[in-house]
């Protein structure tokens, strides 16, 4: 495919994702003109009830749901894009290969343990289950990297099936958890089960823009780094890059973002393997412009999708999850289909 | 001495090993590691690398154990390229070459220039736009050649320059392997240090002022092509019954089977 210039998709990106937010203040059961929104926001003297009722709908339902969506899209593709990097391969997808599950095992981990061990009957607090999430996406990233990972590259079996092995770890403890999970630990367990954003809160905008803001920090002070990766872990090595402390800041970076958003809305599959493929047929795979692009795309698509599924069966609800492997699952075909190291007996 | 290896030894796997070697490439020179396979090639350059951890010896560039220097400022004077490469992205050639420059902290005008010309070292202009994956496995080689030119390309302050390559004419075409010859004879004379692998051994004579010969993970020879190329290091290394003739081209000794 003939490339375009990163400039012009990276602007034309900058220029969309704030459409669309725009667009989905304003859609829903009840459709507030895009012109309104300004006015709603800004005015609080007005105590008419439609008005009153009008800006708390997207003062505090659509704009932190529409703000979450944009953070944890942005993180899902980033984290897609150096996972895609550290293990040379484009399947590598935060979902595929068991991340998302370590870390949906280790919050419910928290969430049961947790409540026993401190003899308290109170749920803890999303902090604490942040942590165990980060710690099981860790957990399994490191996991995979080393069964899957060798000088030469990555072996895309080894890796899809460590990715099998431990969503069927992190699915088995699940089960176990929720056998001694009280009533309230058991709806909080199986928010992580299905990606959804209708849990958005003012809390959880603030906690995943945080993780974001770190996210797009660090990641591109190792686009070159990446770049190297992608010629061979020695190669990298060979151009004077401190490979295994990157290696680590990569697989911490990867597992915070992808914790956190597990924990404030479950499970989105396939976000970080769709964008980064579509982005690098644009623009190449150069991780100086494919981060940055990845985090405005990956933004879109989130928002997009969580669009759609609110309103498709309004005024129920699909989880914005399924749309996105709707969309990402035929894109893991062709790539399966694709992959070169999937049909070089050597690389079995 | 750019490189030298003093009684290295390093454990390669549980039945073969490195045992006492010793090497010197000075500045300008080229040495030709050769042997039969398994002989331990490829683990004296992963060892040269920091990729295989030493059991004995010690390995210095300029002067300095490898182990000493820091990682960037050894990338800037030493460039390696492995046996196979494993990329899987579709970069383009002028991207590939351009990774090379990663060490250094020139600017983009003067790294466009040096890419320009280390293609052209290795006859791959026409190839600049495409992208690395679609290309043959003689291109890709050329241009992974090209990436490591690149970023030995010009001396910087330090130190000599040194350039390993493992068997970078695997895949090349008889006038492909005349252009290695001639980038050897380039970086040579600017006083690059020069090691590497080989397989063809009339190849080794002709570019070489030096050859290592390995068998078994020891030092079976060194010393110069006239020295080292003998009918009874072919018999006892190779385990071929050959002739060692001259070079009726360059009047170097020639190996006829």
């Amino acid at each position: 495919m003939e490339r375009i210039n990163h400039r012009s998709v990276m602007l034309f990106l900058l220029c969309v994702l704030p459409l669309i937010m725009l667009v989905y203040l304003s859609v829903g059961p009840s459709w507030i003109v895009p012109w309104r929104l300004f006015s709603l926001l800004g005015d609080n003297a007005n105590i008419e009830p439609t008005v009153i009722r009008e800006a708390t709908i997207v003062s505090a339902i659509r704009l932190p749901r529409v703000l979450m969506a944009a953070f944890v899209g942005a993180c899902l593709a980033c984290c897609g894009a150096a996972m895609q990097g550290l293990f040379r391969n484009p399947l590598a997808d935060p979902s595929l290969i068991g991340v998302s599950s370590g870390a949906s095992a280790g919050a419910s981990f928290v969430i049961v343990f947790g409540a026993v061990w401190l003899d308290s009957s109170q749920v803890l607090g999303l902090s604490m289950v942040s942590i165990g999430a980060v710690a099981g996406a860790v957990v399994a990233v490191f996991l995979v990297y080393k069964l899957a990972t060798d000088g030469y590259g990555t072996s895309v079996i080894t890796m899809l099936l460590s990715g099998v092995a431990i969503s069927a770890v992190a699915s088995a403890l699940n089960s176990m958890f929720s056998y001694f999970a009280d009533s309230e630990m058991l709806r909080r367990i199986n928010v992580w089960e299905m990606g959804n954003l209708d849990g958005a809160n003012w809390e959880r905008v603030a906690m995943i823009a945080v993780v974001a803001a770190v996210l797009l920090w660090r990641l591109p002070k190792h686009a070159l780094a990446l770049n190297a990766f992608l010629l061979g872990e020695s190669e990298a090595r060979y151009l004077g890059i401190n490979v295994d402390w990157v290696k680590k800041e990569l697989v911490l970076l990867t597992a915070l973002a992808v914790g956190i958003s597990v924990v404030i809305s479950g499970n989105i599959a396939f976000v970080g393997l769709v964008v980064p493929h579509i982005l690098r047929g644009f623009i190449g795979p150069d991780h100086r412009y494919l981060l940055p692009s990845c985090a405005l795309a990956g933004a879109m698509l989130l928002i997009v999708a969580d669009m759609i599924a609110r309103t498709v069966i309004a005024p129920a609800e699909l989880p914005a999850g399924i749309l996105t492997s709707l969309v990402g699952a035929p894109v893991f075909f062709y790539l399966l289909v694709k992959s070169k190291s999937l049909n070089n007996p050597e690389r079995l | 001495m750019t490189l030298k290896l003093h009684s290295v030894s390093a454990v390669i796997s549980s039945d073969i090993s490195l045992i006492d070697i010793e090497l010197e490439v000075e500045a300008g020179g080229v040495t030709a590691v050769i042997g039969p396979n398994g002989a331990g090639k490829t683990s004296l350059l992963r060892a040269i690398c920091s990729d295989l951890i030493l059991s004995g010896g010690v390995i210095k560039l300029n002067d300095k154990a490898t182990s000493q220097w820091d990682a960037q400022s050894k990338a800037k004077l030493l460039a390696i390229l492995p046996q196979r490469s494993s990329l899987e992205f579709p970069f383009t050639v002028v991207e590939v070459v351009t990774m090379g420059r990663i060490p250094h902290s020139t600017s983009n005008i003067q790294n466009r220039d040096i890419v320009n010309k280390a293609l052209a070292l290795v006859d791959c202009n026409h190839l600049a736009a495409r992208s690395f994956i679609n290309l043959s496995g003689g291109e890709k080689q050329r241009v992974q050649l090209a990436r490591v030119a690149a970023q030995v390309w010009d001396a910087v302050d330090g130190g000599e320059r040194c350039l390993i390559l493992d068997e970078p004419t695997a895949s090349l075409d008889l006038a492909h392997q005349e252009m290695v010859v001639r980038m050897f004879e380039f970086f040579a004379a600017q006083g690059v240090a020069i090691l590497v692998v080989l397989h063809d051994l009339n190849l080794a004579a002709k570019c070489a002022n030096q050859i290592l010969v390995l068998k078994d993970g020891h030092s079976a020879a060194i010393g110069t092509p006239e020295a080292v190329l003998t009918e009874a290091m072919l018999k006892e290394v190779f385990s071929i019954s050959a002739k060692v003739i001259s070079n009726p081209v360059n009047g170097k000794p020639m190996v006829v089977t």
